[in-house]
């Protein structure tokens, strides 16, 4: 098992390190002639007005704290269906019951609206 | 062990005996040898995907009525590989104001991103990565890091083209792997284990044929999971221009290039793996080295219907795509879910043929019900019908009088 996790880690560096070599060979390789015409920053052919972090929209946000909740929970249910053979009709009561508190949630964001792209 | 039957343990048996006999250490080996398959794997993955692109090209162009390219080489075979020596020697263009550190990071994020999931993929029987018993969870926590790229590659560009697209393709990719971890769950039921190989030992019969809507569903997650049509709202060239990666180029937009590809035909992988049984197959027992050719056979159909779904179906509008996800997706993945579980224990596992008939109905009824409350629910908000030159207004209500008298 700990051959596994050696195997992961190896292949994890050697995932990252590919990529990068070859960014640096090709930075290598590559020609630099900045000019502040070339480096300014890209809006259409305009001159870019104000700052570039601006204010976007809440709703961004929103999906974002909904899908945290949902993965977090059903997340949570992946123990449940490995032992799903295991388990008698009871345990799929269980499921029923945490995938209704789960569903309820979801109502809920459905009817205060959150999950209208306005 | 025989070489023709099963080539890839012949050479790694046979090169793990040739460094044990010149006195090396058995850990030392083993570490050695690991490496090596990594490097294998992630540079052929690389490679691989340069003929991806070409063929994409390719199959794309005859889809649209094209003749997609046949310049260089015999069918434009070798444009991809010009193309990679072209983009290999484009300067770097670093805008003014970028944030350095995810600037450079995002490209290499997005590429290992996707070459890491190929840790855990079994190839065929007795070629497999890493069996670790949390694959699953892997994948996902994996498929998870590629939004980080784009965040980074969006958040440190210094642009507001790129920031806006960022957030958008963030939005979408977190939204779809909610129905697609739900369904996920699914196969783990059926096999009892989160490692890939054990899922894919259990498929004697393929998933698909008990869970067809789960199934369903999976694929148009991994199809919204690449951003592609009709998904691809996160590049979206007439709106945002490119999205978040506007402001690289070199290999630095070379990279989300590939991970772009590399991604497309990695869940055509991962879905053949779930769903359609990996390298199972007649035969397989004896020749091990036919799995493979089942799975990429398998992989290479699925990665066909993607790219005649891409080439083929128009964009989505964003509410529309967010309202298929959480108002249809969600909700039938979570019935799917409780109904295959109750269906599946009520039924003894030794009447198979009686089990996969009652899943399949119980799919159809709900895949039935699903399509009946889509209807009803457009219906709701009927399509307006453009007609002459009048166009119908998104909100007539703001119009204000000059303009109401000239649209009339």
């Amino acid at each position: 098992m700990l051959n596994e996790w050696l195997y992961l880690g190896i292949f994890l560096v050697i995932a990252l390190a590919i990529p990068a070599a070859a960014l640096l060979i090709a930075g290598m390789l590559s020609p630099k002639k900045p000019n502040p015409i070339k480096d300014s920053t890209y809006e259409c052919g305009m001159e870019t007005v104000g700052v570039s972090w601006v204010q976007f929209k809440v709703q961004y946000y929103i999906y974002g704290l909904i899908f945290l909740v949902f993965d977090v929970e059903i997340v949570l249910l992946y123990p449940w269906a490995v032992a799903y053979n295991k388990v008698a009709l009871f345990g799929v009561i269980e499921l029923i019951l945490f995938i209704v508190i789960l569903a309820s949630g979801l109502l809920y964001a459905w009817r205060k609206g959150a999950l209208e792209w306005v | 062990m025989n070489f023709i039957y099963d080539p890839v343990p012949w050479v790694i048996n046979w090169l793990t005996q040739l460094l044990l006999s010149w006195g090396l250490s058995e850990n030392f080996v083993t570490t050695l040898l690991y490496l090596v398959g990594a490097v294998l794997i992630c540079l052929g993955a690389m490679l691989f995907t340069t003929m991806l692109i070409w063929a994409e090209r390719k199959i794309g162009g005859r889809f649209q009525d094209r003749l997609g390219p046949n310049r260089v080489g015999p069918w434009g075979i070798f444009q991809s590989i010009a193309d990679m020596l072209k983009i290999f020697t484009k300067e770097y263009i670093n805008p003014v104001g970028i944030d350095k550190i995810p600037f450079n990071l995002a490209p290499i994020l997005a590429v290992a991103a996707v070459l890491a999931v190929w840790a855990v993929i079994p190839f065929s029987q007795t070629v497999f990565g890493s069996n670790i018993n949390v694959g699953i969870l892997f994948i996902i926590a994996i498929g998870g890091l590629g939004e980080m790229a784009i965040i980074l590659a969006g958040f440190g560009s210094n642009n507001k083209y790129a920031l806006l697209g960022a957030f958008r393709a963030v939005a979408q990719l977190i939204s779809y792997e909610v129905p697609m971890v739900i369904v996920l769950l699914i196969p783990v039921m059926f096999s009892g284990s989160m490692g890939l190989n054990d899922i894919v030992q259990a498929q004697t019969i393929p998933f698909i044929v008990y869970a067809p809507v789960a199934c369903m569903i999976f694929f148009i997650c991994s199809i919204a999971e690449n951003g592609r049509a009709p998904f691809d709202l996160l590049e979206a060239d007439s709106e945002l221009v490119a999205g978040y990666n506007i402001e690289y180029s070199g290999l630095k937009f070379g990279m989300f290039f590939v991970a772009d590809f590399l991604h497309a035909f990695t869940s055509a992988i991962v879905f053949t793996t779930i769903f359609l049984g990996g390298w199972q197959g007649p035969g397989v027992e004896q020749i091990p080295v036919l799995g493979g050719a089942y799975m990429l056979i398998k992989t290479l159909l699925v990665y066909f219907l993607m790219l005649a779904i891409r080439f083929t179906v128009p964009r989505f509008r964003i509410d529309q795509m967010m309202a298929l996800n959480w108002k249809i997706l969600t909700p039938l993945a979570l019935v799917t879910v409780v109904m295959t579980a109750l269906v599946d224990k009520a039924i003894p596992h030794e009447m198979t043929a009686i089990r996969i008939g009652a899943l399949l109905v119980a799919n159809l009824i709900l895949w039935l019900l699903a399509d009946r409350m889509i209807t009803t629910f457009s219906k709701r908000n009927p399509v307006q019908v453009v007609t002459g030159k009048l166009r119908p207004l998104a909100r007539p209500e703001i119009l204000s009088v000059a303009e109401k008298e000239t649209a009339q």
